[in-house]
């Protein structure tokens, strides 16, 4: 569990199987539709290469299309945030010199930071998603409203996830 | 060229970026549903068995609802046959020579996102094909539209493609039902001509004019009556009668005259 290689798998294939099992099955509302599983993509250490970034969002995002027969767009917009990954961190953090092994966590950097980290994303990748799920411009609104309380939701999960598995030592 | 080249390699990340994302897009677009059944069929495969495992797990939940709806099922087929039983001709119990029903378990569905699917465990060797109708107990469920050797996925009448050709049972006049996406228990009935009063109440059921599902299977209950002033059609809302959150069993359709359908040009009206 030590090895930072193992333990990414590890949490990859457990995100995607709580996505798809649980959160997909899960019946919040027609506007509600957390999507969990970026949380991998937020939780990958500073020190990543960026082009293995992509390709891991990659794979993120067409393991979750494979199970919702979504072929794509999950896809898309995980490799979207992905894409914005670096500016994002490059926008907030305030040192330059990020050690490469450390995680972004709330355990590292308190709750103001990661909540403008990962809210960032998660509204980036909903916003991708949602308007290429559906695709039409007469649900324009509609559409907004609900990319804007799915992420209030995913954000809550991710929150909540790292208050349990990353407490302070 | 080499300036070319090391531009590339400078601005790596964000040409990968382009690259997989046209990736994704072409995987999208050519995706829709008509030509995805290839990759749905090697999909089901891996997906089907995880989810056969899932419904085994979770079915002890569901058994109680499904064996009501079945013997509701049950309760309206044994008053058909009452009333047909007086007449000296039995013609409800005449085998339907044009339509087969296949039984299949619903193993994974959704209805909250604004294109869903289930995924049936029945497939190519059960004498499953595409472009099947699925309904359930209740009524219309939705169509298959990928097989692979046990398992189907079927796309929901709540998907934004989905358009059912239906009439109002009390005079027969057509209409068409499509799903507005959001609530899973209501959806749009549109082109009702302007001289149709439609009333809250009245059924709507399957005009059967499409090769894929027969007369007379129930779509819903309309809800609202919508007259828009100046325009050709008016439109309204209904209740499905099928609860798309809990499929359980679910018939598939086969049309054994579709292939002569065909020849006849006829384009389905399920599009």
């Amino acid at each position: 569990m030590n090895s930072p290689v193992l333990k990414n798998i590890i949490r990859f294939a457990l995100l995607v199987l709580i996505q798809v099992f649980l959160l997909n099955k899960i019946q919040f509302s027609g506007y509600i539709n957390p999507y969990f599983y970026v949380l991998f993509i937020l939780s990958l250490p500073f020190g990543i290469r960026k082009w293995f970034l992509l390709v891991l969002g990659f794979l993120l995002g067409i393991s979750i299309d494979y199970f919702s027969g979504t072929l794509g767009i999950h896809a898309a917009a995980t490799v979207f945030m992905a894409f914005c990954r670096p500016g994002i961190i490059r926008l907030l953090s305030v040192k330059d010199d990020l050690e490469p092994d450390i995680e972004p966590s709330i355990r590292n950097f308190g709750f103001l930071w990661y909540f403008t980290y990962s809210g960032s994303l998660v509204f980036l990748h909903h916003l991708v998603l949602f308007y290429l799920e559906i695709f039409r411009f007469s649900e324009f609104f509609s559409t907004f409203l609900m990319v804007i309380l799915s992420s209030i939701f995913s954000l809550v999960f991710i929150l909540i996830a790292q208050y349990l598995f990353y407490r302070k030592k | 060229m080499r300036n070319l080249l090391a531009f590339f390699l400078k601005n790596y990340f964000f040409f990968l970026f382009l690259m997989l994302e046209a990736l994704c897009f072409t995987l999208i677009f050519n995706n829709s549903y008509y030509q995805r059944s290839s990759i749905i069929r090697s999909t089901n495969r891996i997906t089907g068995n995880l989810n056969q495992v899932y419904a085994d797990i979770t079915e002890y939940l569901y058994l109680k609802k499904g064996n009501e709806l079945l013997a509701e099922e049950n309760v309206s087929l044994h008053s058909m046959i009452k009333v047909d039983t007086n007449l000296s001709c039995r013609p409800s119990l005449i085998q339907d020579t044009v339509f087969h029903y296949i039984c299949a378990k619903v193993i994974s569905n959704s209805v909250n996102r604004r294109n869903n699917y289930f995924m049936i465990n029945k497939g190519t060797v059960h004498g499953i094909e595409k472009d099947m109708g699925v309904i359930s107990t209740e009524g219309i469920a939705g169509i298959i539209v990928g097989v692979s050797e046990n398992f189907s996925t079927a796309m929901s009448l709540l998907h934004k493609d989905a358009r059912i050709s239906g009439k109002i049972k009390k005079n027969n006049q057509m209409v068409s039902i499509s799903w507005g996406g959001r609530n899973f228990r209501t959806g749009n009935i549109e082109d009702i001509p302007t001289h149709i009063q439609l009333y809250p109440g009245d059924t709507i059921i399957t005009s059967g004019h499409s090769h894929i599902f027969p007369e007379g299977i129930h779509i819903g209950i309309t809800e609202q009556f919508i007259e828009r002033q100046d325009q050709l059609f008016n439109t309204g809302t209904l209740w499905f009668s099928t609860d798309f959150s809990s499929l359980y069993y679910v018939y598939v359709i086969r049309n054994n005259f579709r292939e002569e359908l065909l020849q006849h040009n006829m384009t389905p009206i399920y599009e």
